[in-house]
C-alpha cells in the first residue's frame, strides 16, 4: 500500500488528506504544527462537510521526525512557511516524489533544494476549518499536476498520483507540461488579490471600478509577456476569468483583503513577486507588478510599525 | 483667512500678531472655539487674537484672502466667497494643481500662487502645534497678470510674523516639483499606511518601496518635462531629504511625517488626489506622456475611498 504525506494540513490540505482516508487506497500521513488540529484527527479521524461529506483515518502528527519513508508527499502549507515544512520533512521522502498544491511560483523551487523529485500542482477546491479536526469544503474542481522540469518526478509518477487523488474524490489531471494551468492561476490572483488587499474592496467592487478593472488587465498583461519569455501557453485566459469570478463570487474578498485584515503576513512574493522574478530573469519588464509587490510589502511593513510602537500621530 | 485647519491656523496664528486676522469658519463651535483665542505650539509660542467669521457678507474689509482650506473643498469655499472682499489680492496654498482656477471661476481678485511646506499638528480647534516650520513659496498666477511687487509685499508680511517665504517670479518650477513629490509620497503612504520612514528611498532589494517612488517621480519628470517646465528641485532629492528629517526625528522619539493624505485615510475623510496624482495624469495624457505608475497608485487611493462608501451603504441598508 502506498503512503502519502499531506505537509500543512490547513484547509487545502486537509481537503487533499481526509478524500484520500475516506478512499482506503493509501496511508495516509500528516505533517501540521496545530496541535489541537493534530490532537483532533489522530482521536476521531479527519472530517470533510459543505460540498463533500466524509472522514477517514489519517495519521497526524506535529512532530515531522515520526513521519515514515513515503512514496508520495503533498505540500499545502502557506508559501511563505514552504522552506520551514520541507526542511523538516525532506527525509521521509528521499525516495518518493513531492508535489507542491500551494498558490504562486517559486514553491517548486524551495521543494526541490530539499528533495530530488518534484511534482507542480495548482488546484481549485477551497475550504476551511470549521474546528479542530473538522473542514468545510466550500468549492470543487480540479487539480492539475505535472513534473517540475529542472528536477521532475517521473511521469509514471504523476500520473500515478493523480489516479490516487481522481478515485479518491479530488479530481487531478496529469500533463507533461503544467505549468499553464498554475500560471493561469498565479496571474489571476496576482492581478486581483492584491488590490483588494490596497484598497479594501470585494473583487465584484473593485472590478466595477472602470480604472481598477483596467490595472488588473495591465497586470494580466504582463504576466502574459512573462508567459510568453517562457514559451508556456496559459490554459485559461486570465482576464476571463476575472469577469467569470465578478460573476459568481462578487462579494468575495480576496484571500490577501483578509490576510491585511488580519495583519497576517500575504502570500505576496510569490505571486507578484514571483511574476516580477520570472521577468526579470527572461528580460521582461513588469513595473505593474514590481509596483504591487513594494505596496503589499509596505502594507505588512506598516503592520509591524505599529505593533512596535512607531505611530500615527 | 479662509480655511483653519492645520495650515490656516499656522498663518492666522502668526499673521493676527502683525494684522487684523478674520479666519472664515465651517462651523460655530469652530468660531466660539476661536473666540477665546487661537494657540500655536511647537516652534512658535502664541496666543493670538483673531476674529473668527462664519457667513463671508460679515467679513471686513479685506487686503488679503488667503485659502487655505483643503483643495477638495476650494470649489465651495470660493463660490461663498464670490462678491466678497472685492479690493483683496488672493492667495492659494492648496496642495496640487488646479486651484487658481477654481479661485478665478468666482472672482477678479489678483491671485498670487503659493505653495507651502509648512506643516502642524492640529490638537483641536484652537490649538495647532508647529511641527515644519520650512518656508511657504509664492510667486505671480500668470492667469491674473499679477504684478511681481503685490508677490513681494505679501511675502514680506508673511516673514515679518515669524513664518517663512520666499518669492518667485515664475513659480511654476516649484509648483512642479512639490507636485510630483506629493502625486508619489502622499499616495504610497495613504496606500500602505507607512508614514514617511526611510523605506519610502531604500532601493536595495528588488522589493524595496524606494523603486516605486522614483519611477513614480521619474514619470512626473518627464511629464514636467513636456509641458516646459524646469523643475526647482529634484523631488527625489526632496524625499531622501524628507526621510533623513524623519530618522533625526525618530532618533530624538518623535516620528517620522505623517502626509497628509495618510490621515485622512486613516480618518477616512475625502482625500486631495484627484488634485494631486489625479492633476499630474490629467497633464500627462495633455501632453501625450504615459504615467501609468501614477495613474495606478490615483486609481488605488480612490479604490479605498469608494470602500468606505460602500461600507457605508451596507450600514444604512441594514434595518435598524
Amino acid at each position: 500500500m502506498k503512503r502519502i504525506a499531506i505537509v500543512g494540513t490547513g484547509a487545502i490540505g486537509s481537503l487533499f488528506a481526509a478524500h484520500l482516508a475516506h478512499a482506503g487506497e493509501c496511508e495516509v500521513w500528516a505533517y501540521d504544527l496545530d496541535h489541537a488540529h493534530v490532537a483532533a484527527i489522530n482521536s476521531g479521524g479527519l472530517r470533510l462537510s459543505g460540498v463533500t461529506e466524509l472522514a477517514g483515518r489519517v495519521h497526524a502528527t506535529t512532530d515531522a521526525s515520526e513521519l515514515p519513508a513515503c512514496d508520495f508527499g503533498i505540500v499545502a502549507t502557506k508559501a511563505l512557511h514552504t522552506e520551514a515544512a520541507i526542511t523538516r520533512v525532506a527525509h521521509a521522502f528521499v525516495d518518493g516524489a513531492v508535489c507542491t498544491v500551494q498558490n504562486g511560483v517559486g514553491n517548486e523551487e524551495v521543494l526541490a533544494e530539499h528533495v530530488s523529485r518534484v511534482i507542480r500542482g495548482t488546484t481549485f477546491p477551497a475550504g476551511r476549518l470549521l474546528e479542530p479536526g473538522h473542514v468545510q469544503q466550500d468549492t470543487g474542481g480540479e487539480t492539475t499536476i505535472g513534473p517540475f522540469e529542472p528536477q521532475p518526478a517521473t511521469m509514471e509518477e504523476v500520473i500515478e498520483l493523480a489516479g490516487l487523488l481522481t478515485r479518491a474524490g479530488m479530481e487531478t489531471r496529469a500533463l507533461d507540461d503544467a505549468r499553464g494551468a498554475q500560471w493561469r492561476k498565479v496571474i489571476f490572483n496576482a492581478a486581483t488579490n492584491p488590490l483588494g488587499a490596497l484598497t479594501g474592496l470585494a473583487h465584484g467592487e473593485a472590478c466595477d471600478q472602470p480604472s481598477l478593472r483596467a490595472l488588473m488587465s495591465q497586470l494580466v498583461e504582463e504576466g502574459r509577456a512573462v508567459c510568453d519569455a517562457q514559451g508556456i501557453t496559459l490554459d485559461a485566459d486570465p482576464d476571463s476569468l476575472i469577469d467569470h469570478a465578478r460573476e459568481v463570487a462578487y462579494h468575495h474578498k480576496a484571500s490577501m483583503l483578509q490576510d491585511a485584515e488580519a495583519r497576517r503576513a500575504t502570500e505576496v512574493d510569490c505571486l507578484n513577486g514571483g511574476i516580477v522574478r520570472y521577468g526579470r530573469e527572461h528580460g521582461v519588464p513588469t513595473p505593474g507588478h514590481e509596483a504591487i509587490w513594494a505596496l503589499v510589502r509596505g502594507l505588512e511593513a506598516s503592520w509591524r510599525r505599529q505593533t512596535e510602537g512607531a505611530t500615527t500621530a | 483667512m479662509v480655511g483653519a485647519g492645520a495650515i490656516g491656523s499656522l498663518f492666522a496664528g502668526h499673521l493676527g500678531q502683525v494684522a487684523d486676522v478674520s479666519v472664515l469658519v465651517r462651523r460655530a463651535a469652530h468660531a466660539r472655539a476661536l473666540d477665546r483665542g487661537l494657540r500655536i505650539s511647537g516652534k512658535s509660542d502664541l496666543l493670538t487674537r483673531v476674529c473668527p467669521v462664519e457667513d463671508p457678507a460679515a467679513l471686513p474689509p479685506s487686503d488679503l484672502v488667503i485659502f487655505a482650506c483643503k483643495a477638495t473643498q476650494l470649489e465651495a469655499a470660493a463660490a461663498s466667497l464670490e462678491g466678497h472682499a472685492p479690493g483683496a489680492v488672493v492667495m492659494t496654498t492648496q496642495n496640487g494643481l488646479g486651484a487658481e482656477e477654481i479661485v478665478r471661476r468666482h472672482g477678479n481678485w489678483p491671485i498670487v500662487s503659493g505653495v507651502t511646506f509648512m506643516s502642524g499638528v492640529r490638537h483641536d480647534d484652537a490649538h495647532v502645534e508647529y511641527e515644519l516650520d520650512t518656508e511657504t513659496w509664492m510667486g505671480p498666477w500668470v492667469g491674473t497678470d499679477t504684478p511681481y511687487e503685490t508677490v513681494v509685499r505679501v511675502a514680506d508680511l508673511i516673514v515679518s510674523c515669524g513664518l517663512k517665504a520666499r518669492t518667485f517670479e515664475d513659480l511654476l518650477p516649484a509648483q512642479w516639483a512639490k507636485l510630483i513629490f506629493n502625486a508619489a509620497v502622499n499616495t504610497v503612504a495613504a496606500t500602505t499606511g507607512l508614514a514617511h520612514v526611510l523605506a519610502f528611498a531604500e532601493t536595495d532589494r528588488l522589493d524595496d518601496l524606494g523603486h516605486l517612488v522614483k519611477a513614480m517621480m521619474a514619470e512626473g519628470k518627464a511629464v514636467a518635462s513636456a509641458v516646459g517646465v524646469e523643475l526647482h528641485e529634484d523631488p527625489w532629492e526632496m524625499n531622501l531629504e524628507a526621510v533623513k528629517r524623519g530618522v533625526t526625528a525618530a532618533a530624538a522619539g518623535a516620528y517620522a511625517h505623517l502626509p497628509s493624505m495618510l490621515e485622512d485615510v486613516l480618518h477616512e475623510r475625502e482625500t486631495e488626489v484627484d488634485f494631486i496624482a489625479g492633476a499630474l495624469v490629467r497633464e500627462a495624457e495633455r501632453v501625450g506622456v504615459s504615467a501609468p505608475l501614477n495613474a495606478a497608485l490615483w486609481r488605488l487611493v480612490r479604490g479605498r475611498e469608494r470602500s468606505w462608501e460602500l461600507v457605508e451603504r451596507l450600514h444604512e441598508a441594514m434595518p435598524a
